[in-house]
């Protein structure tokens, strides 16, 4: 017997000579185009226009990357979309946690009421959301700032608020009770005793805010027009457009849009699938 | 004794509605208001310049009788969905299936399977362009030439767009469904599977009597949240299709739904039309979602 799952003893070289050639051929399809991206990236032009194309790099090159940071403000697009996701994560965090304290624990008049429209908004699509939202950004003059960038995407706590409460219900009232006779006040309690408890859902929240956040571009796309403000799926959207010719170019900025996400991704893997598997949750309600 | 405690509980609630006022206050701003305007717009003609005009249902009629592009984009976007999300689910499952068995790299599998989840959409549409690229330097079309197939002009070619498209979206989809059946195929216990060996059930019949109906469930919300996915699909299209002349794509065959709101509501500043077909998206979309929960209910508990 394979073990658990479906594979039995009598055909087990066979099943597994199939799965093992299922896996390896999906994997190749899987890399195939990272590694692609990167080595176009290190070419020279000659080689990547060259019949036929190879995997072999005769001559690398760091050019691309070079011209890559000389030709658009680079360095600043690597800060702009680590500043954005950074503040909605850490906003998101603690916003999410301390009003997910108060849905869980606290006793409050219209406190249902108000949790079942923050789920609700979960069924909206952004679609319906992105016009006013501009509209609205425009109006209070954030077009192109950070202002603009980070406070509407901070809105989108629906989630974190629904995650945060499951957990924060399932801590003991017992325990908030000593902590109540002990002298602390509501601020004290979240701090001391539910923070602590929540750390692992706050690290899956917080590594899942960030990765999304760092990826999104829709509302990048409409609120910046302005060249230095832009995150880098949006750089890397416009610089398409700029020197879609230049691929050695483009694939450099792919790789700096890219590799620091899959980097995150090998260093925080087990949270980042909990999260996947979390957002399963969304539709158990 | 009793004034004490009501003072407390004031005291106490004033706590709890400060706790979530920040959260609550931006939700409402840029989430809630926004669905209420944009629905007040769909009724209005509005440039963003001048003051909404009220225009009744005009803007619903032009879309449902007078607006080709508009059924251009949705006959796009239900080929994209009906192409991407059935082919991308059965692989998706066959991949967990594999991956459950004991097999050696384990991990290393499930990582690389899973890459384009945390990879950014722009930047996949990215790469694909170049894999894409037309005759002669494009990576896929020397695989074609090298198997004895004509090179096609995959980008840019009316027929070829949306397969394009829909060929990297399901390898970009792969490894999020892949997950969310694994942690399904995890709670089958091992003692069904035995039980069935010891009945003398095969490979087959085990998937189609055990596996399949248990992981019942998770197959329709994968499904259900696929359709929903899909049919928003924005990014890919945005990158694969937009050229110097706006977004679509040769002839339109590219344009999909969402894209077609993009354009009409960033592009060409037609607000109060791009809310009508924001909300024709919703419904559409809370169709899809009700369809399926149905599907869901109706079906037996194991």
């Amino acid at each position: 017997m394979i073990g658990r799952g479906i594979g039995i003893r009598k055909d087990i070289f066979a099943i597994r000579t199939v799965i093992y050639g299922f896996l390896i051929v999906g994997a190749i399809t899987m890399a195939l185009p990272y590694i692609w991206m990167l080595v176009t990236s290190i070419k020279p032009i000659e080689e990547i226009q060259a019949f036929p194309p190879t995997f072999r790099v005769k001559n690398p090159t760091l050019e691309p990357y070079r011209d890559l940071f000389r030709m658009v403000p680079m360095g600043r697009y690597i800060f702009n979309s680590l500043f954005v996701a950074g503040s909605i994560t850490i906003f998101n965090v603690f916003a999410t946690s301390l009003a997910g304290y108060a849905f869980a624990k606290h006793k409050f008049w219209g406190r249902d009421k108000i949790f079942f429209l923050f789920i609700g908004s979960l069924m909206i699509p952004w679609q319906i959301n992105i016009i006013p939202g501009f509209v609205i950004v425009k109006n209070l003059g954030w077009l192109n700032t950070y202002k603009g960038l980070i406070i509407p995407s901070m809105a989108w706590c629906a989630f974190g608020i629904f995650l945060n409460r499951q957990f924060i219900y399932s801590i003991p009232d017992d325990l908030i009770d000593a902590a109540r006779i002990d002298g602390c006040t509501e601020f004290m309690i979240y701090r001391l005793v539910i923070l602590p408890l929540i750390k692992p859902v706050l690290a899956t929240l917080a590594i899942f805010t960030f990765l999304q956040q760092w990826n999104n571009f829709v509302w990048p796309l409409v609120i910046i027009h302005t060249s230095h403000m832009r995150t880098l799926p949006l750089a890397l959207a416009v610089l398409t457009g700029q020197f879609g010719a230049n691929f050695g170019l483009v694939m450099a900025g792919a790789v700096v849009a890219t590799v620091p996400m899959l980097v995150v991704y090998l260093l925080f893997q087990k949270y980042i699938i909990k999260g996947i598997e979390m957002t399963g949750l969304r539709d158990r309600l | 004794m009793e004034n004490e405690t009501f003072l407390q509980k004031i005291n106490k609630q004033k706590i709890s509605y400060l706790f979530i006022a920040l959260p609550f206050t931006l939700f409402f701003v840029f989430q809630l208001v926004p669905v209420f305007v944009s629905f007040f717009w769909s009724f209005t003609k509005y440039d963003v310049i001048h003051s909404p005009q009220f225009v009744g249902f005009a803007n619903y009629k032009t879309i449902f009788f007078n607006d080709p592009l508009f059924w251009k984009a949705i006959r796009n976007t239900f080929v994209y969905v009906i192409g991407v999300v059935p082919p991308g689910i059965i692989m998706a499952l066959l991949l967990a299936v594999a991956i459950d068995q004991k097999i050696k790299l384990k991990n290393f599998f499930k990582s690389i399977f899973f890459l384009p989840t945390v990879t950014a959409m722009i930047a996949i549409s990215v790469i694909w362009k170049w894999l894409y690229a037309g005759e002669k330097y494009g990576l896929l079309n020397f695989f074609l030439i090298k198997v004895g197939l004509h090179p096609i002009d995959w980008l840019a070619s009316p027929a070829w767009i949306l397969p394009s498209i829909m060929i990297m979206s399901i390898w970009a989809g792969l490894g999020y469904n892949m997950i969310l059946f694994l942690a399904g195929l995890q709670t089958i216990p091992d003692s069904m599977y035995e039980a069935a060996e010891i009945d003398g059930a095969g490979f087959w019949r085990k998937f189609v009597h055990i596996t399949l109906p248990l992981l019942r469930p998770i197959i329709v919300f994968v499904t259900m949240m696929s359709f929903v996915f899909s049919f928003q699909v924005f990014e890919q299209v945005y990158v694969m299709t937009g050229g110097s002349g706006g977004i679509g794509g040769v002839l339109n065959s590219g344009l999909t739904i969402v894209a077609y709101l993009y354009d009409k509501g960033f592009q060409k500043f037609q607000m109060g039309y791009a809310s009508a077909l924001a909300y024709i998206i919703f419904l559409m979309t809370f169709m899809l979602t009700v369809i399926n929960k149905r599907l869901m209910k109706s079906e037996v508990g194991y």
